[in-house]
């Protein structure tokens, strides 16, 4: 498969819990995503991407996405699609070598399109 | 001293491919007792069906141990093999070395000692064995059928023409079940009235059939053959037999405010109901929840305007009690509360409907009179979405792990109607999977897309909103497009999953019939016994067993009735001789035995013996009815003094089984 990573899947798999395969395909998650049209990649893409092994491109593109876990909170087989996001965003400040972020450091990291909570959810994940 | 045979059966690999069978025999032969000690490929088979005859005729056995898969598979056949060389069958016993070792372990070695040591217990069990003799129980020719839906319609019918009386006990005041509150059915769209309401008139009339509406089932007590069963039958305030069903009561009485359940709540019945035009018996009941005349004691309208003089405020429950030979469970399913799914907003709009309340707005006797609007103004819906798998293949903890079966089928059928009625609807289906194995299923489906225009979408719903106009903002996903609708719909149907009726769980409890974790009643065995419980005596009909459409259900109560018949045709049934009994000299009358027997098989008596100084003291004794007891062994276990010992499985034989285990 190209662009897979088996590694970071491992890793992706391992930190977030998540157990892809008992997902059936339903979309519920992606029919209830508030986020939906501002991504790329959408909440049943996660999931299917990081069952075949495609993190690299999800690690490019998972910031629109506001964590509000709507997908976690509705999905029937409980699989929870936001946890995979969560640890691919892990496994991109680990790649830049920031295993926590500091409040003063979030100025300079601001994008004016990123969404207020997204950003709210990254530092409480990432601040210890 | 004991002769026994060993026989140790290969299972082909099953057993052979993980232990070492022929070690196996090598070590029982010098088991105490054991004279002869063979193995073979497929003992269940005629040759090794005959090397067991063989060996008992020409080694003049006296027991007989068979290692080989769980007697629950072949302890019957092995039983029969040894009677036919003319050994006690209860001097066998089956070391089950398949199920409980090969299949379950990997390791040869170790695998081939545990085998060694089941076979040693079973032997140690042998040695202490003693021939028994199965006594009779006479057969009650009449069978109980629980639930007067189709399956338990059907069911009785069956009974009753092959001759033997049945009865129908049905909670509700009319039988027709969740079939009576059908528009059409699917495949065939035939008007579910039209081919249930023959039948519920045929069952009525049937002089081998009774039908006790407006019932509930007490108390069972028995067992196969021999049921006693309680029946309480419920005040419905008017007398069954006099009321003419013509409906007077029902258009005076003056409280008319009482939700309809036969249209699930969507319009209102008076106090004193008449279930439906249909109903069989034709009778009405009185609801004393909502009653005037029972809660105050003012009105009495309905006894005025009734000519028949059938009212009758004063009636209480009654309680009848009957002996059966054969009970069928056929309690049926409802679908599930939708109050966990708040994203469906079920709750927040009347024009968010479950598929069964649907069935009944497009029903001519339904609350529009099969007229299709919308709950909430009365208007003609436009645009209507409909949502599978609410609750089914969900294991969130909000719904149901499995599939509910019947949810495809009817959707494509309401869907179809639908654009069939009015086309001018747009009619959106959304689907995890369209599910419809069965004859004409999947054509029937494929019409509904590609005859009647139905949009089929992938995907399913993540929200439906009510907005201030009045429509519902549907948000879904089409994941073939791979993008996220936006549809304002007039209309959401839910497909909503099905459980078994709540009465089920406590029904099981008193027929001591087992029930899986869904609450559905279990098989005997999945394949080769689909119709009947493991407890003897009790059958399974329709949607209590687990989900399943119209036919399917027809078929099985078609099947559980011929069990039944099997049954009744007998005049007597075989018992079971091992069955407990008391040491009279032991008992010291503390009546827990009594206490924890489920088949109140124990009783008491005052007994006279002989005292060692030649007086005569009178005391109070255990005494167990062979007939009744069921040889389950909880008395054994309660005695406090070891007075209670249950044949074939004495106190002495499973000590020797234990000790052959450690040794």
């Amino acid at each position: 498969m190209s662009g897979t990573n088996s590694d970071l899947t491992e890793q992706v798999l391992r930190t977030s819990g998540v157990n892809v395969r008992k997902c059936m395909r339903c979309g519920k998650c992606s029919g209830t995503c508030p986020s939906y049209g501002e991504m790329e990649y959408h909440p049943h893409q996660f999931v299917y991407m990081v069952e075949k092994g495609e993190i690299d491109a999800l690690m490019k593109s998972s910031y629109r996405c506001l964590s509000c876990m709507a997908c976690v909170e509705r999905c029937p087989r409980g699989v929870e699609p936001l946890k995979l996001i969560e640890a691919v965003r892990l496994m991109v400040v680990r790649q830049q070598g920031q295993n926590h972020l500091k409040a003063d450091q979030i100025p300079g990291l601001l994008d004016e399109e990123l969404p207020q909570q997204a950003i709210v959810s990254a530092f409480r994940k990432y601040s210890k | 001293m004991q002769k026994i045979g060993v026989f140790v059966c290969h299972c082909g690999t099953n057993i052979a491919g993980t232990v070492d069978v022929r070690a196996v025999a090598e070590a029982l032969k010098n088991e105490p007792g054991v004279a002869f000690s063979t193995d073979y490929q497929y003992m269940c088979s005629e040759a090794g069906q005959n090397i067991i005859k063989n060996a008992i005729r020409d080694n003049h056995l006296t027991g007989a141990v068979i290692c080989s898969c769980s007697p629950r598979m072949h302890e019957a056949t092995f039983r029969k093999t040894a009677v036919s060389a003319g050994l006690n069958p209860y001097m066998l016993e089956i070391a089950n070395i398949r199920e409980q070792c090969s299949w379950i372990h990997k390791d040869t070695a170790a695998a081939t000692e545990k085998a060694i040591i089941l076979g040693k217990a079973a032997v140690a069990k042998v040695n202490l064995n003693s021939p028994l003799t199965a006594g009779e129980s006479p057969v009650s020719k009449r069978a109980l059928v629980i639930g007067g839906g189709i399956a338990g319609i059907q069911t009785a019918l069956d009974i009753a023409e092959a001759g033997f009386k049945v009865d129908i006990v049905e909670k509700s005041p009319t039988i027709g079940g969740k079939m009576a509150q059908l528009d059409k059915t699917f495949p065939t769209l035939d008007c579910a009235a039209c081919i249930l309401t023959p039948k519920m008139v045929e069952a009525a009339q049937h002089e081998n059939i009774t039908i006790y509406s407006y019932s509930e089932v007490a108390e069972v007590k028995g067992f196969v053959g021999n049921f006693s069963v309680k029946i309480k039958r419920k005040a419905r305030y008017v007398k069954e037999d006099v009321c003419t069903g013509c409906g007077a009561c029902t258009e005076k009485c003056p409280q008319k405010k009482v939700p309809n359940e036969f249209n699930l709540g969507m319009n209102k019945r008076s106090a004193i109901y008449i279930p439906f035009a249909q109903a069989v018996p034709k009778v009405a009941a009185i609801d004393p929840d909502y009653c005037t005349m029972l809660k105050t004691g003012k009105c009495g309208i309905c006894s005025k305007v009734c000519t028949a003089k059938a009212i009758d405020y004063t009636q209480q429950d009654e309680y009848i009690e009957e002996k059966y030979g054969a009970i069928v469970a056929a309690t049926g399913y409802n679908p599930i509360s939708l109050e966990k799914f708040d994203e469906f907003a079920y709750s927040q709009s009347p024009d968010v409907v479950t598929s069964l309340e649907y069935e009944r707005l497009m029903n001519a006797a339904g609350p529009t009179n099969g007229t299709l609007l919308r709950p909430s103004d009365g208007t003609h819906p436009h645009t209507i979405v409909f949502v599978q798998c609410v609750g089914s293949r969900d294991i969130s903890g909000c719904g149901k792990p499995y599939c509910s079966k019947i949810c495809c089928m009817y959707t494509a059928k309401h869907a179809m109607l639908t654009r069939e009625k009015y086309p001018d609807t747009e009619v959106y289906v959304f689907y995890i999977d369209v599910r419809t194995p069965g004859k004409n299923f999947d054509e029937f489906y494929r019409r509904a897309v590609e005859d009647y225009d139905v949009h089929y979408i992938k995907g399913m719903v993540g929200k439906v909103a009510p907005s201030a106009d009045g429509k519902l903002m549907v948000q879904a996903s089409d994941l073939i497009a791979d993008e996220q609708l936006h549809i304002a719909a007039d209309m959401v149907v839910l497909a909503a999953a099905i459980e078994p009726d709540k009465s089920a769980r406590p029904l099981a409890t008193m027929l001591t019939a087992s029930m899986d974790t869904n609450d559905f009643f279990t098989e005997a065995h999945p394949k080769l016994r689909p119709v009947e419980s493991p407890t003897a005596g009790i059958f399974l009909s329709g949607t209590c067993q687990g989900p399943k459409d119209i036919p399917e259900t027809v078929s099985q109560a078609g099947a559980a009735a011929v069990k039944v018949i099997g049954l009744l045709a007998k005049d007597k049934l075989t018992c079971n001789p091992c069955v407990a009994h008391s040491d009279e000299l032991l008992c010291n009358g503390c009546s827990s035995c009594e206490k924890v027997c489920p088949y109140g098989a124990i009783s008491y008596s005052d007994k006279e013996f002989k005292m060692p100084d030649r007086t005569i003291a009178i005391r109070r004794t255990a005494s167990v009815n062979a007939a009744v007891c069921q040889g389950c062994g909880a008395c054994t276990v309660a005695c406090p003094s070891g007075a209670m010992d249950l044949n074939g499985f004495s106190n002495r034989q499973i000590m020797a089984e234990v000790d052959a285990i450690c040794r």
